[in-house]
């Protein structure tokens, strides 16, 4: 599955068009149907109950009164649940408490009720006895000998005495060797960095329709990014096989990683099974805030030395991510992630995985990655000032690029990160004027891209028309980009050409919709699908002709005689060789199923301008610009909507948005009016540039693009505007309170 | 819950006098989150936009009757009334999106009695008063005096607000309101100010009212505020001493939307800005 | 307690219903009349997923009760398109890539409607405050704000 040889001088002829999505009609008009929008007859409404208290043993829970409730089905608790496999433990515990509520919002019971109002009813009627215990929101606080702790005797073997229990793990990259870089620095920067817990903030609540029949057959629809973990996941929670439960995706309202696991959909379909009817449950906002997986909060320390002329002799970062109340944080792809721009001689990461009680972290848009290089890049960028140079200079000089051993060990082929510094140097942006306190930023940002277990089956109608299966949530405009590379492959028009989302029972196993890994490895799939069939296709003309199949050549839509050698016969269309399929062999279908390898690494650089208040210490972003290595952009006007959705991502997460955390461990922001995701205005129009440095793990160059572009945002706003207030930003966000404090400090020191 | 849409006042008093645990309904933007977060459980609720006059924009002696159920988007839409009000007409402008000015009222704004409305430092900066009707009659009461605390009014049991009355704005007279708010649009005011002034031909300030939000428990009043610019011209030092009394006014709290400090500094840097754009237009320059 | 009986129009059919005293008008469209074209994202005006029109004002239809809807004129995005003809916003929007998960674009789409019924020359700065309580987080509203300056510069060049 190499990058096709002929690729340099290739011409594509879908691919790199702008085409219209097919799902476009059905999300303009209303009629598209998201998590929420589905009914079953006899269906029941499931809600949740949970835990006012961010840290309590749960002694007693009486819901005896609550099954009272006329009207009331079903009551779940933990009890109903048998003991799972520990791969699914915490999952399960996440979903449902067990011995101890561990934050703020924590599920306890569930109810199934003929009516909303019934639910909200029954809900109030259950008795639970807490024991309410100290609890730890901070990932510092959490780490020292004394905190409070959440799972006693758990602790991995990587961490050292003298912690609490609270570290999970350790980890630990980089090669050479520290203490003699910094040795050989005309300066050492050493500063911590910290950044606030963010949460992806998909518009669409989560919501499920869970059906259970006695016979153990289920039916689960819901929005997620993984139909198929969710299959898993539900089938080891509750006893089952995977072959009995079928997970149909809905169209989902967003997910960016939040949608990577299960929170409603085993307590749906355990209330199901104890009630014999369909179980409808969506969250409301507040639970979204309070009970789905944000992203870590971090406190990362760097040192990082450079000589006068701008070479990094050493990099060095201490990262601390607490992920909420179970371990698995994305501290490790911080470790990793955090130097991958550069190509250092010595350079090492030191990773610590902190539990606390808030929220379980999920997955988050390159989990891991943006504070790492928040911090990493605002250190480059104080010492490029510090010295006069040209921070984008300074990063070129220091780049990594094909060849270069990767802070996190392999040694990179083909990248893109020298191609986004240079167009960026070369940009108009770089060089505009800048008024009164206004401050420019740039920032280079960096992800791995994963490829992973994939099915396409590619089927040719009877009448020459093509549908493609596949087996990934389509979250961002993937099912136009798998109909392009389809009709690409196959030489056929855009519009011959329908992608579906097939649910669990109509394909192998597919890994879920993450790691920028859908149009790079459900891609493959599809074009290798394509290829089987048009192989299959040359075979049937072969027939036809009575020729060998070898003979036969796939050429613009058509099976053609290969050479001279092969004699002279007419073209057969894809459409021709469809109408007799069932006369030569029976009907016509690629597939292909692959583990994908080669996803190709992603590079992007940011620059911004911003403008900071001095009397108040607002920022108003002024302009942005994104470049960023695209591989091969399939669909140019959806990988520019990542590029900027990303940016904006990150913009939010630089300025305004986090979770705030009482002195009693309770979220004081469950909504949207405080927990403050960018708004139309608060933005300049996003400008975007695709790089093109073909992949060469994929046939066509693909490379995945969604998480990159909120990598550099933090750092290039830090920078931006730490230039502009006249002092140094070392803490996310940078709300007006703390920009406003700063400034004071400044001024008075 | 019973939901009630008399047709007169004496009905809606009825109905809010005979029932525990009645709400009244106008714009509905802070009722509905409330009873959707389970913070309330009205028995009834009252909706009074079918009340005749309640959706009434009216002069009345030379200054202004807004009835109890006009929403900001059409008060912004009279022309005349933001001319004379500028300041109020923005400052409910201010209150959330496009959808909520669609609904969205003075009186509820007053009544919900948060101490961050956006309306109500500028309509006490305006001297504006409330009409209140109730099972003992009818009474005028200025706005100030109608929040009691954060979510409380001075209103008894039965009583509701039929209209907002904003006064004659007199000869060089404007006024101005603006907030801080974290990002551009849809955030509750971290500080709020209203200034509503008068100017001499000389551009010295023969009358002043200064108004703050967000910075104690209900919007107040600040007459040190206005005395310091009270017969001045508003050139640095007297904006410095009108800022300087703001801050020093202000006894805000800490918590998740600003700092004390962050509070009693930017009610000073606000008063400048307010009372600069309240001057301008006064002078009859845009503003 | 009994049900309330209400009878208004919606998209211009005259649609009677049965609702609870607290069911919302967001409640009414979706659960009870099929309607599920509106979306809830935070049910308190935050989001403004659930936009809709009701005598031509834009409202979040979460922060409106159902009972409220009697006499009223409701227009809502399955109202948008006229047969099989899209609205001009509605086929920008697909040709601008204005649009990702699509859970925001329905509310999307009727505030911009709303706003070029009232402004048909809308400078970048009045479509971005019009619609700052539309929340997307898929995009970072570029694409958006050019689809709809784009449709409006097409409408007037139309008319």
């Amino acid at each position: 599955m190499a990058l096709d040889s002929s690729d340099k001088s290739r011409t594509f002829k879908v691919v790199g068009t702008r085409p219209l999505r097919p799902d476009g009609i059905d999300k303009v008009t209303g009629r598209a149907r998201f998590g929420a929008d589905i009914v079953a007859p006899g269906m029941l409404t499931g809600r949740v109950l949970r835990s006012p208290h961010a840290h309590a043993r749960i002694v007693k829970i009486d819901t005896a009164k609550a099954r009272a409730l006329p009207g009331v089905k079903a009551v779940v608790t933990r009890a109903d649940f048998g003991t799972v496999p520990d791969a699914v433990a915490d999952i399960l515990d996440n979903c449902m408490a067990g011995d101890k509520a561990l934050y703020d919002g924590h599920a306890v019971a569930a109810v199934a009720a003929s009516s909303a109002a019934v639910a909200r009813k029954a809900l109030r009627l259950i008795e639970v006895e807490y024991e309410v215990l100290p609890h730890v929101s901070d990932v510092d606080a959490a780490m020292q000998p004394g905190a409070p702790v959440l799972h006693a005797g758990r602790q991995d073997e990587t961490v050292p005495e003298g912690y609490s229990q609270n570290v999970m793990s350790r980890v630990e990259f980089g090669h050479g060797d520290i203490d003699k870089g910094l040795a050989e620095a005309d300066r050492v920067v050493e500063r911590t960095y910290r950044t606030g817990a963010t949460h992806q903030g998909y518009i669409e609540p989560h919501a499920c329709l869970a059906t259970m029949g006695p016979d153990g057959q289920a039916d689960l629809w819901g929005c997620t990014q993984g139909h198929y973990m969710v299959r898993n996941t539900c089938a080891a929670i509750l006893g089952m096989e995977q072959g009995q439960l079928r997970v149909t995706a809905s169209e989902i309202g967003g997910g960016f990683g939040g949608k990577t696991t299960v929170f409603l959909e085993p307590v749906a379909l355990m209330l199901s099974k104890l009630a014999g009817r369909p179980v409808k449950m969506v969250m409301t906002r507040s639970e979204v805030l309070r009970a789905t997986g944000p992203t870590s909060s971090s406190s990362i320390d760097i040192k990082l030395g450079m000589t006068r002329d701008g070479r990094i002799t050493a990099g060095y970062a201490q990262l601390r991510y607490q992920g909420g109340a179970y371990p698995g944080s994305p501290v490790d792809m911080g470790s990793m992630s955090a130097f991958a721009p550069y190509d250092l001689e010595n350079v090492k990461t030191v990773g610590f995985d902190v539990v606390t009680n808030r929220p379980k972290a999920a997955a988050y848009r390159a989990p891991g990655a943006p504070m790492a290089a928040f911090a990493v890049e605002s250190a480059v960028d104080e010492l490029a000032k510090g010295f006069g140079l040209d921070p984008l200079e300074v990063r070129l000089k220091n780049a990594a690029r094909e060849g270069t051993l990767a802070s996190y060990g392999p040694t990179f082929p083909a990248i893109g990160l020298e191609a986004t510094l240079e167009a960026a140097k070369a940009h108009p942006h770089w060089g505009a004027p800048l008024g009164e306190n206004q401050g420019r930023g740039v920032a280079c940002g960096f992800w791995f891209n994963f490829g992973g277990d994939t099915c396409v089956t590619l089927n040719i109608t009877p009448d020459g028309t093509v549908t493609v299966s596949e087996g990934n949530p389509d979250i961002g405009g993937s099912r136009a980009s798998m109909t392009m590379m389809a009709a690409e492959e196959l030489g056929i028009p855009y519009d011959k050409v329908r992608t579906i989302i097939a649910d669990t029972g109509s394909l192998g196993q597919n890994e879920v919709t993450d790691g920028s890994r859908v149009t790079f490895a459900v891609g493959l799939a599809t074009i290798e699908a394509a290829r089987n069939a048009k192989r299959e296709m040359c075979k049937r003309a072969a027939m036809v002709w009575g020729i060998d199949e070898e003979a036969v050549e796939w050429v613009d839509g058509a099976a053609r005689p290969a050479g001279p050698n092969a004699g002279k016969h007419d073209p057969m269309t894809l459409k021709e060789i469809a109408a007799i399929a069932s006369n030569t062999g029976g009907p016509i279908a690629g597939h292909y199923e692959v583990n994908a390898e080669g996803a190709g690494v992603s590079f992007g650089t940011h620059m911004v301008d911003v403008e900071v208040d001095p009397d108040t210490g607002s920022t108003k972003i002024l302009r942005y610009t994104v470049f960023q290595d695209a591989g091969k952009a399939v669909h140019p006007a959806y990988v520019e909507g990542q590029f900027q959705g990303g940016a904006v991502q990150g913009i939010g997460w630089a300025l305004n948005e986090e979770y705030i955390y009482g002195e009693d461990g309770i979220l004081q922001n469950a909504g949207f009016l405080d927990y403050r995701i960018p708004v139309a205005s608060d933005l300049p129009m996003i400008d975007t540039v695709i790089l093109e440095i073909a992949n060469p793990g994929h046939p066509y160059g693909v490379r995945g693009v969604g998480e990159t572009p909120i990598v550099p945002p933090l750092a290039a706003i830090a920078n931006a505007v730490s230039a502009a207030a006249g002092v140094r930003m070392t803490d996310l966000p940078m709300s007006p309170p703390r920009v406003l404090a700063a400034i004071q400090g400044q001024k008075g020191a | 819950m019973r939901y009630e849409a008399p047709q007169s006042i004496e009905a809606a008093i009825d109905l809010l006098a005979t029932v525990d645990g009645a709400y009244v309904l106008a714009g509905g933007t802070d009722l509905l989150v409330k009873l959707r977060a389970e913070m309330l459980e009205p028995d009834l609720v009252v909706d009074i936009k079918r009340i005749a006059g309640m959706k009434d924009i009216t002069p009345e002696d030379g200054g202004w009757r807004i009835g109890a159920a006009v929403s900001g988007a059409e008060m912004g839409e009279h022309a005349a009334l933001a001319a004379d009000w500028p300041g109020v007409v923005e400052a409910v402008g201010l209150i959330g999106s496009t959808q909520v000015q669609g609904r969205a009222t003075l009186a509820g704004n007053l009544c919900n009695a948060s101490p961050a409305a956006d309306s109500v430092p500028a309509m006490v900066a305006a001297n504006a008063s409330v009409r209140i009707v109730g099972p003992n009659g009818t009474r005028d009461v200025p706005v100030v005096e109608v929040p009691a605390g954060p979510g409380k009014t001075t209103l008894a049991p039965g009583e509701f607000i039929a209209s907002v009355f904003l006064p004659a704005k007199g000869a060089g007279a404007s006024d101005a309101y603006l907030r801080f708010i974290p990002r551009t649009e849809m955030d509750i005011a971290v500080v709020g100010c209203g200034v509503s002034l008068a100017l001499d031909g000389a551009g010295k300030v023969t009358s002043a009212r200064v108004a703050l939000g967000a910075v104690g428990p209900k919007v107040m009043l600040v007459d040190p505020a206005a005395e310091a610019i009270l017969g001045r011209t508003l050139d640095d030092s007297a904006l410095d001493d009108l800022a300087e009394a703001c801050s020093a006014a202000a006894s805000p709290i800490d918590d998740k939307r600003g700092t004390v400090d962050f509070r009693r500094h930017v009610a000073g840097v606000l008063a400048r800005r307010v009372a600069l754009i309240a001057a301008t237009r006064a002078k009859g320059e845009p503003a | 307690m009994s049900q309330i009986h209400v009878k208004t129009t919606i998209n211009g059919d005259v649609t009677e219903f049965l609702c609870e005293a607290e069911d919302t008008l967001l409640d009414v469209l979706r659960d009870r009349l099929g309607m599920t074209g509106s979306k809830e994202g935070c049910g308190t005006g935050d989001c403004g997923a659930c936009s809709v029109t009701v005598d031509g004002r834009l409202v979040c239809s979460c922060l409106m009760l159902g009972a409220e809807a009697e006499g009223r004129e409701v227009a809502t995005i399955e109202g948008m398109a006229t047969g099989d003809q899209l609205h001009p916003l509605q086929q920008k929007f697909i040709e601008m890539a204005a649009l990702q998960c699509g859970i925001c674009t329905p509310g999307i789409l009727v505030a911009a409607k709303s706003l070029l019924e009232k402004n048909p020359d809308p400078t970048e700065e009045e479509v971005r405050y019009w619609l700052a309580g539309n929340l997307c987080r898929c995009t970072g509203y570029d694409k958006i704000i050019r689809a709809v300056m784009e449709t409006a510069a097409d409408l007037r060049r139309a008319s």
